[in-house]
Parts: structure tokens; C-alpha cells; sequence
């Protein structure tokens, strides 16, 4: 039988691709500046947002976009900051954002368990014709903004003092990043789920930098990456009836095990037949350098 | 016209004062060092000519203008006292040398053929051109420091400001870097360092500051080495207590010590 026959295994698969692309590509951002759990942070912001929307009869995902922006561009102010207490303020906003979240979400018309399992691990299938069109509008702009402004991006992530002594709009381009993640959490909540669209974000990337050189290379292959898991998990989800969400990410988890596998083994084989490569630091650097260099 | 001038700076960090009263004038085309010891303040100094320290008192003025008002990054290469930490995600020689491009180029147009060819200038300048495409963690602490001032030169910039450029680098990639330093005050242009040790590069200086405890201790040529620090083959592996008491300590023993 085949399973795209039906309309709604279509709209399914079209979400999750979007996903699949999108997520890493804004993903490497976060990795690079060691923000790897933010996204896990925002979805939990984000069901607030859905509660407000339930309690109100609009729109649950833009409701959710829009407190889950308010949250991002309030973590990123923490973090600009960089005060020892951020670490603590970023709890407070994350646990209170999932509390708020299930409590207004019990207090809705619609208040039913099934209703909040919906939004924390995805519901792919019931993804409808307005609602795909939202993701794919939205997924677009993301997309055009994380390659259109690579270099600044990369600038601002790798380093963001040099980037401000060139002049670029640091604090801008923060924002961007953060409104960004708060749009890409709250687009993915159909597809994997708020408790889940983090690992979309991050484990593509793992995945890819086991194996690439440079920054655009990664970046390319984590949304192959991206891309693939999304495909093969809507697949597999329908063939063994499994959760989609779930099935995508335990996917993408099994090409990182296996990239880093066959990267180290074939690192291992490539010293065994070439020893000369076998360089330490100790015969690269004269022994004062190695002496200062030692952590 | 100067380059770059300091007058009456203060910096303080969380109520202590780390820079008073700090005066300097640049004129285009000096190579100045800035000298002092650790924790003398000599790289806070640097950091708010930048603007990534707030001043607390006085004027800085970039190229004629007051910082606050100063827009033409691009004149300013910025180096840094070494490569920010590694995050794991990979990045090439190439691609954190093309970061060096976006004040000249600005953030929404793409990079052309003047901009690739200005990478490759900047990295032929330190001798890395051929480690274009490696991953810069796998390059060592020299070589990762040639990186930043490859960055640096591919904005061509007018004023070289650098952060430490030789603390713990290797004698090749010290030559490397002279040179490099060498040919871009040969070009005009002006440079302002802040070292612990001079090295290689002491033949280009034109004018030392020391800077003491937040103050100006000195300025002018670079301080001779006082007394058997000036003999002939001398090896600076004694304490520096006189010289470090004085802050113009810049023997290359005491980056073991750091």
C-alpha cells in the first residue's frame, strides 16, 4: 500500500522536509556559540503561548509565535549581559513557561491530555492545508536568512568582539538569531514537538561536523542530514505506526552514531597505514610554546 | 592629522579603576608598542580605544572623530589575543580569514572575486596560504595567530591594532608575523600593539609606552635592557625583579611565567 496516497501523509511529509532543512541550518548558529539547549528552552516558553491561545479560542501556533519571540529576544538580553545570574533567570523563564503552558492549557474549552501530547511531541498528520501553508511562509524566511547572512552569522557566533570592532550590527543580528529560534521551535511544534525540536536543531550538526572541514560544509551536510531523518522518519512512522516526532529525531540520533563511528574507524585505519601522520604538538612547536600552551 | 588619540581616559571595572588619566596621540604611518606588565592595564587600554570597554572619563578619537560617533570600521584591523574558544563546529583557515571582509563589504553582499582575492593575499602575507582549507583547530598556536592577523590585513585596513600578537608563539610564526607587520607599516600603514615581549618586531617600533599601574610610566624609544640584560648573548632566564618593579619588563622568559 502505498502510504503517500493519502493527503494528509503528503502534508506530512512536506512539514517534516521543511523541518528537517530548516532546523539545522539555524541549529549550527546555536552549536557554535554553545547554545545548544536554547531551543529545548524556547519550546518550553512557547506552550504558554499555546495555553494563551487555547484560553482565547485564536490561532495556538500564533499565539506561540509570538510569546515565544518575547522569550527568545528575553534570553538573548540575559545573555548579552552575561551576568553569573543568567544561568538562573533562564530556569525561572523556562520552568515557568512549561508550567504556565499546562495550567493555562487546563484551564481552556479544550483541555483534554491528547490536546497538550499534540503540541509537546509533534502531530504531524493532522497538519492542515492553512497550517503547512504557515510553516512553509515562515520556513522560507528562516531559510533565506540563516544562507543570506552566513558570513555575518558566522562572524557574530565565532567571535563577537571582533565582529563588533567591524562595525556589524552585533546587537541586531543577536535579535535576528534569537526571533529566528523562536520562530523555527514554534513551526517544527507540529512536526516533532515542543520537547523535541531541539534535537532537530543540534544533532544533524553533531552529526555533520564528525566528518567536514569548514563552517559551509557542515552546515550543508547537517541539513542533508536534516533532510534525510525528517524523510525516512515520516516513512518509517507509517510503515510501524510509531510516533513521527519521535521516529525523526531516534533517526537522526542513529546518523550521528554512525557517522562518529565510521569516522573513527576509518581515522583509525588512515593512521594505521600512515604513521607519519601521528604528529603531537610536542614535535610542531618548540618545547617553550608547548610548555606555555598546556591548559 | 592623527590615526588615533587618547586623552585623560579613565577606565574603572565594578568600582576599580584600571586606566587613570591615560594620554596618547598616534600619527599615521607609527609603529607604537604598548608595554607593561601583566595586569598593568595595557590591554584595557586597547580594548576602549575599541569601544569594548566603556570609558569612564575622557575622549578616544578614531581617524579624527570621537569613538562614539566613529562608523569606518574598515580602516581597523582588530587582533585579538588569540582565537576565540572552540565550539566544535569546524570552520577553515579561509572561511574565519573572509570574516575579516564584512567591514569593508557589509553583511548583505555576497563575497566576490575581490574579496576572495583579498583572502588570499592576506594569507600568502603570513605564509598560510597553503593551509587555506584545513580546519583552524588543527593548525597550532602560531599558526592560529597568523590566522587572526590574516583576518585582520584582508579588510585592508589603515590601523592595525593588536592584543598580545606574540605571547606564546612559535619562533617561526614570530619571523612570519614580523614580516607581515614589516610590509603593512612599508604600505603606510600605522600599527598599535600591546606585547609583553617585543621579539622580532622590535625593529620596527617606532615609539614605546609603558603603561604602570593604570598610568603612563614612559614614552619614547623602546627602553634599552638595563644593565646585563644588554650584554651580548644574555639569556634572560633570571627574575626581572628590578625591571618588572619599573613595568618595562619585556624579557621573553616572562611568557613562561604567564
Amino acid at each position: 500500500m502505498d502510504l503517500f496516497a493519502y493527503d494528509f501523509m503528503v502534508r506530512a511529509l512536506v512539514g517534516a522536509l521543511i523541518i528537517g532543512l530548516i532546523a539545522p541550518a539555524l541549529g549550527i548558529y546555536l552549536v557554535q556559540r554553545r547554545l545548544s539547549l536554547i531551543g529545548d528552552g524556547i519550546g518550553h516558553v512557547a506552550l504558554t503561548g499555546v495555553g494563551v491561545g487555547l484560553l482565547l479560542n485564536q490561532s495556538p501556533v500564533l499565539t506561540a509565535v509570538v510569546v515565544a519571540v518575547v522569550g527568545a529576544i528575553g534570553v538573548e538580553l540575559v545573555r548579552e549581559r552575561g551576568r553569573t545570574s543568567g544561568d538562573l533567570a533562564l530556569a525561572l523563564l523556562f520552568y515557568g513557561g512549561i508550567a504556565g503552558g499546562v495550567m493555562l492549557v487546563g484551564l481552556s474549552d479544550d483541555s483534554s491530555n491528547a490536546n497538550l501530547m499534540q503540541f509537546l511531541f509533534g502531530s504531524l498528520t493532522t497538519t492542515s492545508r492553512p497550517d503547512l501553508i504557515v510553516i512553509a511562509g515562515l520556513g522560507v524566511a528562516v531559510l533565506v536568512a540563516m544562507l543570506g547572512l552566513r558570513q555575518a552569522l558566522f562572524a557574530v557566533c565565532h567571535d563577537e568582539e571582533y565582529a563588533r570592532v567591524s562595525g556589524l550590527p552585533v546587537r541586531t543580528l543577536n535579535l535576528l538569531m534569537a526571533v529566528t529560534t523562536a520562530v523555527t521551535v514554534t513551526i517544527a511544534m507540529r512536526t516533532v514537538g515542543l520537547l523535541l525540536v531541539s534535537a532537530l536543531m543540534v544533532v544533524p550538526v553533531a552529526a555533520a561536523q564528525q566528518v567536514t572541514r569548514g563552517f559551509r560544509a557542515t552546515m550543508a551536510a547537517a541539513m542533508v542530514i536534516g533532510v534525510t531523518a525528517a524523510a525516512a522518519g515520516v516513512w518509517v512512522a507509517g510503515e510501524v505506526d510509531t510516533a513521527p516526532g519521535a521516529t525523526i529525531v531516534i533517526l537522526a540520533i542513529a546518523a550521528f552514531v554512525a557517522v562518529t563511528v565510521a569516522a573513527g574507524t576509518w581515522r583509525m585505519l588512515r593512521r594505521r597505514l600512515h604513521p607519519a601522520h601521528q604528529r603531537t604538538a610536542a614535535q610542531l612547536e618548540p618545547p617553550e610554546v608547548v610548555l606555555r600552551t598546556q591548559p | 592629522m592623527s590615526v588615533l588619540t587618547v586623552s585623560h581616559a579613565a577606565v574603572s571595572y565594578g568600582g576599580r579603576a584600571v586606566l587613570h588619566d591615560i594620554d596618547l596621540d598616534v600619527q599615521p604611518g607609527q609603529v607604537v608598542a604598548v608595554l607593561g606588565a601583566n595586569g598593568s592595564g595595557k590591554s584595557t587600554l586597547i580594548r576602549a580605544v575599541l569601544g569594548l570597554v566603556p570609558l569612564e572619563a575622557g575622549e578616544v578619537t578614531l581617524f579624527g572623530t570621537p569613538q562614539r560617533r566613529f562608523r569606518q570600521w574598515a580602516r581597523i584591523g582588530y587582533v585579538p589575543q588569540r582565537m576565540g574558544a572552540g565550539s566544535g563546529v569546524p570552520a577553515t583557515v579561509g572561511e574565519v580569514v573572509a570574516s575579516g571582509r564584512l567591514a569593508r563589504r557589509g553583511i548583505f553582499r555576497p563575497a566576490g572575486a575581490a574579496d576572495r582575492e583579498a583572502v588570499r593575499a592576506a594569507l600568502t602575507d603570513v605564509g598560510l596560504l597553503d593551509r587555506i582549507a584545513d580546519p583552524v583547530g588543527t593548525l597550532s598556536g602560531g599558526q592560529q595567530q597568523r590566522t587572526l592577523i590574516a583576518r585582520a590585513l584582508a579588510g585592508r585596513p589603515d590601523l592595525l591594532i593588536l592584543d598580545e600578537p606574540t605571547a606564546g608563539v612559535d619562533v617561526a610564526s614570530q619571523d612570519a608575523f614580523a614580516g607581515a607587520l614589516g610590509r603593512f607599516a612599508g604600505r603606510g600603514g600605522t600599527i598599535v600593539l600591546v606585547a609583553h615581549e617585543l621579539g622580532p618586531i622590535e625593529p620596527l617600533i617606532d615609539k614605546a609606552v609603558v603603561v604602570h599601574h593604570g598610568r603612563i610610566a614612559y614614552e619614547g624609544a623602546v627602553p634599552e635592557p638595563a644593565g646585563h640584560h644588554a650584554e651580548p648573548g644574555h639569556d634572560h632566564v633570571h627574575p626581572h625583579a628590578e625591571a618588572e618593579r619599573a613595568g618595562i619588563c619585556v624579557a621573553p622568559t616572562d611568557r613562561m611565567a604567564g
